[in-house]
């Protein structure tokens, strides 16, 4: 076992283990704290496979923004600070058999592919000029333009829905849905 | 590329897509400008809007046969695509009519700015070509899709709709991004086209094309609503708005069904026999189990959710005969539920708001409450339940056709006993509004002049589309040469 595969193992087990408490920790502090630790592991994951730009994104975005408004939210909630209510219901053991017969299918599946078992050459590009290179392919109309422009349509759209989910509904609202 | 030798012609080819974001731009500008007392006038902006829209777009971007593909190969500009696009559009205009007036939502700019968007992700999905582009217009779609689904944040039912909607839709389309990760790392190239190619150069194992390949149909199949994905469709079908039931069980399937056609013919011709088991399996249990759980609603929302499931499971079957024909019965069959469907919960819709309640029991004496409207009820009730000469009857016919054209006799039969067993609970309804007497038969239901105009446009459709159905055929098999 090479260094990086052992360190990709305790990375991923990092990981793995961060979102297992983000989704069990009644509290929801705690679960914002550890999402953190999850954000982080994918983030080193990203440095492993020399992704060195996405490991940063990862970091600025995810942890830096998107985990950061989380735990500002959280503070700023005055109730549901603490999930009393039980965590599984009754068909828990169903849903934990489907997900093993899926996660052995996976692997069985997986196993079958030659190139997993090699080691993978490094990356024979200059980063800088990978990173040039996703610079102008996101303008750029014979490759990613489009995407990238839905992208900013989904987001307005979704911004858009949060802001009427999160806003309290207003008189003429309440009196409508007593229909 | 630089500015200056940009071809127009590509712009012409997203221009509805382009229209539609400008529409839902305009549509939250005079929600701020409108006085309160302007703001129904909203449903009648975004249905004109997408009118002018569909009629722009049969002008100026119609697909040439030296197009293919456009963007960086990101979308496909294809008859196909095109035919769903048309269909996309026609289906959210008659939704916005039948939501002119509808309590909470009928005058909201968020309402209809989100349903404009939500059509221009659908119109996208028609066209990808890319995975990038076809996860993205997926979620254009879906996420609007939620929230208008728990729009009405006063009432629970709303509420626990968006929910559900929003968690299995979350969870389908992780497991089908996961999907798309795999073939993207087997093969390292992302537009469909040039995936198959890819896939068999890599001499990557059957097996694991079919693992992935499964995981893709997962995200699919919730969108359609096939089982053994279907469990969301009933819940949410009820809470929803009743307009976007009518979206979701309509335009929002078909997107499903475009993508369906598109990644199945070009992705995965290595394994064409193995996947087309899979979907005749899952067509086979869409179609039953659909059909069976109908028998014993009492709801009409849950009526027509069990039975969209089953009209999912009759459309598989053209999936299924992978030739010319069978996606020409696919397209057909699906402009032919979408006109249907969206009568139905037009005549629902109305109901509701006159009566309050969308139990079948009540519908009792509705024939003498409002001739016209029950009138409109049967004819979408028995185009969809396949009686000729209505619309729903030609497409039956040519789904099984493509069916049997291909050896699967079998399926064709089952399909048959199946449109059996529809028949049972869909004369059921009709029995209750046309033979049973209630209290209120002197109450009448006021249609007011959008509706009726939405409803009498379906049911144009669905006697045009029933007894001239020769060019309209003739138009999906041109559509489907496209995709081969």
């Amino acid at each position: 076992m090479t260094l990086v595969q052992i360190l990709f193992l305790l990375f991923g087990l990092v990981t793995l283990l961060a979102s297992l408490m983000v989704v069990t920790s009644p509290k929801l502090v705690h679960a914002a704290f550890w999402l953190i630790l999850a954000l982080a592991g994918v983030a080193a994951l990203f440095i492993l496979l020399e992704a060195t730009f996405l490991a940063v994104v990862q970091v600025v975005v995810y942890i830096g923004a998107i985990a950061i408004l989380i735990i500002f939210a959280v503070m700023l909630t005055r109730r549901v600070m603490h999930d009393t209510g039980p965590q599984v219901n009754r068909s828990w053991w169903v849903a934990l058999l489907v997900s093993l017969v899926l996660f052995g299918g996976l692997v069985l599946m997986l196993a079958q592919v030659p190139a997993l078992a090699g080691t993978p050459a490094p990356l024979m590009v200059d980063q800088e000029t990978l990173l040039e290179d996703l610079g102008r392919a996101l303008v750029d109309a014979d490759r990613y333009v489009l995407p990238f422009e839905l992208a900013s349509v989904l987001l307005m759209a979704s911004m858009i829905g949060a802001i009427f989910v999160a806003r309290p509904p207003s008189g003429s609202e309440e009196r409508s849905g007593e229909r | 590329m630089s500015i200056i030798d940009y071809d127009p012609s590509m712009l012409m080819a997203i221009l509805p897509e382009l229209l539609l974001l400008g529409l839902a731009m305009v549509v939250l500008a005079a929600d701020v400008i409108w006085r309160p007392s302007q703001r129904r006038f909203l449903a009648w902006l975004t249905a004109g809007g997408m009118t002018a829209i569909l009629v722009l777009a049969l002008i100026f971007s119609r697909p040439d046969a030296s197009q293919g593909l456009i963007l960086g190969g990101m979308l496909r500009h294809d008859w196909m695509a095109f035919a769903f696009k048309l269909l996309f559009l026609f289906a959210g205009a008659v939704t916005a009519l039948i939501s002119l007036d509808f309590p909470g939502v009928g005058e909201r700019g968020e309402y209809f700015a989100l349903l404009a968007v939500a059509t221009l992700g659908m119109s996208l999905m028609a066209s990808a070509a890319d995975l990038i582009m076809l996860y993205l217009a997926i979620e254009t779609t879906s996420i609007p899709l939620y929230i208008l689904a728990g729009f009405i944040k006063v009432d629970d039912k709303s509420t626990e709709s968006g929910i559900k909607y929003f968690l299995f839709g979350a969870m389908a389309s992780t497991v089908m991004l996961y999907g798309f990760s795999l073939i993207f790392g087997f093969a390292g190239e992302t537009n469909l086209y040039a995936l198959a190619g890819k896939l068999a150069a890599g001499q990557v194992s059957p097996w694991v094309i079919i693992g992935a390949a499964v995981l893709v149909l997962v995200g699919l199949a919730f969108k359609i609503s096939a089982v053994p994905f279907h469990f969301w469709a009933p819940d949410v079908y009820e809470g929803a708005p009743t307009p976007i039931t009518a979206f979701v069980s309509t335009a929002s399937k078909a997107a499903g069904f475009a993508v369906l056609l598109r990644v199945m013919l070009a992705v995965f011709p290595q394994v064409e026999a193995e996947w087309t088991a899979i979907v005749a399996a899952m067509a086979v249990a869409t179609m039953t189990l659909g059909n069976l759980i109908a028998l014993a609603q009492k709801n009409i929302k849950r009526l027509l959710a069990y039975s969209s499931i089953a009209h999912a499971g009759y459309a598989m079957i053209g999936l299924v005969a992978i030739s010319q024909l069978g996606s020409a019965s696919v397209l057909f069959y699906l402009i032919a539920y979408v006109v249907t469907n969206l009568a139905a919960f037009g005549v629902v819709v109305l109901f509701a708001r006159a009566a309050g309640s969308d139990e079948i029991a009540d519908y009792a004496g509705l024939s003498r409450r409002s001739p016209g409207l029950a009138l409109a009820l049967m004819v979408a009730i028995l185009s969809l339940a396949g009686m000729p000469p209505l619309a729903g009857f030609v497409a039956k016919v040519y789904v099984f056709a493509a069916a049997v054209q291909t050896g699967l006799v079998w399926l064709a039969f089952v399909g048959v006993l199946n449109s059996i067993i529809g028949l049972y609970y869909y004369l059921v309804v009709l029995k209750v509004v046309y033979l049973y007497r209630s209290e209120d038969e002197d109450k009448p239901i006021a249609v007011p002049r959008g509706a009726a105009l939405g409803l009498a446009v379906c049911l144009a459709a669905i006697l045009i589309i029933g007894v001239l159905s020769g060019p309209w055929l003739d138009w999906s098999l041109g559509a489907s040469a496209a995709l081969f």
